[in-house]
């Protein structure tokens, strides 16, 4: 079912966030999925992201602990790894563990990073050939660079069965007068965007637009790259934290996330075995409603 | 780009401060025992700029070392997590022409000044010294970076060794550009090391500027 406006008033905070699937175990059966609106299709609402992180080159050592971080991942039920072109060596340090580890079930998120067609096409080639999958699940104009050309590319492979759903990015909070004029003038599967406890600009239009026309939302930046979980680090994680079974901060800012309506899929970035299951962890149990919400925020604010 | 004033240099690092040190423990290990040697040679490089024919041999020494961490360090492993380095590798092999063509042509006939002399001194003996700088920080001497292996203390001595020279005016930019980047990288990898390239940067053609001594020739 599609989540229009009217689905989306229903869920909002607080109102009905127990309409929600919310399992209580961290297995991968019992994970929180959110529906793709555009197929109905279900997905783990905790990614994989990989800037910065999966960027380590020709390192052995390195490219290994990426396969074990990406083998946790698809253990705890994950499936939706996303990258760019942009990202250095993220992008072949993938098809290095999905060639390893073979999973079952893999979301595959790409973007497309460059200007002009035919360099979009040659890109996007390259990009499955480094990953080494059939095709892509999801295509996305990166940082709208180039929209208006490879915008209509995508939608045209999406059309001829080449990729399954088309989407467009941004991030920390850029250009979103402009991604909101294409969410509203395009047709659009997916919309990626920077959200987070300190960074909620895109709650006041982006998300209930992308509510009422049916687009799924990707959260970039969850943990604003790592920085609000390493200035939380020596701060006791308040009382507030067991309500929604959380454990750690990163959980906690991960359950403050899912628990917009309109959020589908959030893709915190992590190097760390430990750490990529603590974040798969948060997409189970319960999530705050619109009062804890409001009080998470407030306390991350004042720490 | 839009809005190009809301970015930091942080947001252009595409990599991790363990990523980036790993590289010089990974080139250490492909190239041991190599490192040994990496700080007699740049000391070897300065003392041989005390004469004519010996400047000759240092220039063209350091235009092979700047054609080897081009090509070895720049194109092959550094640009692998940092595109924009594949840009810097060509410039490298730039520098590595220019230097040959200095060494043909021989040094400037007018020494340059005894300070200018000993500025040079100074930035030979840190590019000799820098890997110190790896345990300083608590990294493991593995990781250290070594005149002739890595990208920094081969810059910084080459500036050395220009001030002790006297080289032409063609053999300044890209190491000073180098220095200029390689600060700014380090400076958002949030390590005080930053100011080491920075200084050299700045100071090395502010001495070269201040001490005049032979004409430009390259």
């Amino acid at each position: 079912m599609p989540l229009t406006r009217r689905r989306f008033l229903e869920l909002a905070p607080g109102a009905a966030l127990a309409a929600l699937p919310m399992p209580s175990a961290a297995q991968p059966s019992a994970l929180l999925t959110r529906v793709i609106p555009s197929s109905g299709e279900a997905v783990p609402a905790v990614g994989l992201g990989t800037w910065i992180t999966f960027n380590v080159g020709n390192d052995p050592v390195l490219r290994a602990e990426c396969t074990d971080v990406m083998s946790a991942f698809f253990a705890a039920g994950g499936t939706l790894i996303d990258s760019s072109p942009m990202y250095g060596s993220s992008q072949p340090v993938i098809g290095h563990g999905l060639a390893r580890l073979k999973p079952q079930r893999l979301f595959s998120a790409e973007k497309v990073w460059t200007s002009g067609a035919s360099a979009g096409a040659a890109q996007i080639e390259r990009s499955r050939q480094l990953w080494g999958v059939p095709r892509f699940d999801l295509l996305q104009v990166h940082n709208l660079l180039d929209w208006q050309t490879q915008l209509p590319r995508l939608q045209a492979m999406k059309a001829a069965g080449q990729v399954r759903y088309v989407g467009i990015t941004t991030s920390e909070g850029r250009r979103h007068a402009e991604l909101e004029r294409i969410m509203r003038e395009q047709r659009l599967d997916f919309v990626q965007l920077s959200y987070n406890v300190l960074d909620r600009e895109a709650e006041a239009r982006l998300l209930p637009l992308a509510a009422d026309r049916g687009i799924a939302v990707l959260v970039n930046r969850p943990f604003r790259q790592g920085a609000l979980t390493r200035a939380l680090a020596r701060a006791p994680l308040p009382g507030w934290a067991g309500d929604i079974g959380a454990t750690t901060w990163a959980q906690a800012l991960l359950k403050f996330i899912l628990a917009h309506p309109a959020v589908t899929v959030a893709i915190p970035a992590t190097s760390r075995v430990d750490h990529v299951r603590e974040n798969l962890a948060a997409a189970s149990g319960p999530l705050p409603g619109r009062a804890l919400r409001e009080r998470i925020s407030a306390d991350v604010k004042a720490l | 780009m839009g809005e190009w004033w809301t970015y930091s240099p942080e947001d252009f690092l595409m990599f991790s401060p363990r990523v980036y040190w790993r590289m010089f423990a990974l080139t250490n290990g492909a190239l041991w025992p190599l490192p040994l040697v990496g700080p007699a040679l740049a000391l070897a490089a300065g003392l041989l700029c005390l004469r004519a024919r010996g400047a000759r041999v240092a220039l063209a020494m350091l235009a092979a070392l700047w054609a080897f961490v081009g090509w070895a360090f720049l194109w092959n492993l550094y640009g692998v997590v940092n595109w924009a380095v594949f840009y810097a590798a060509p410039l490298f092999a730039l520098q590595a022409v220019l230097l040959a063509l200095a060494a043909a042509r021989g040094p400037a006939q007018q020494r340059p000044p005894v300070p200018r002399q000993a500025a040079g001194a100074v930035l030979v003996a840190l590019a000799a010294a820098y890997p110190l700088l790896a345990p300083l920080a608590g990294r493991p001497l593995s990781e250290a970076e070594v005149f002739a292996l890595a990208p920094d203390p081969t810059a910084i001595g080459t500036l050395g060794i220009l001030l002790i020279a006297g080289g032409g005016a063609g053999l300044w930019p890209v190491p000073v550009l180098w220095c200029l980047f390689s600060a700014a990288t380090l400076w958002a990898l949030g390590t005080a090391q930053a100011a080491l390239p920075f200084a050299a940067a700045v100071a090395a053609p502010a001495a070269a500027l201040f001490w005049r001594g032979a004409p430009a020739r390259a």
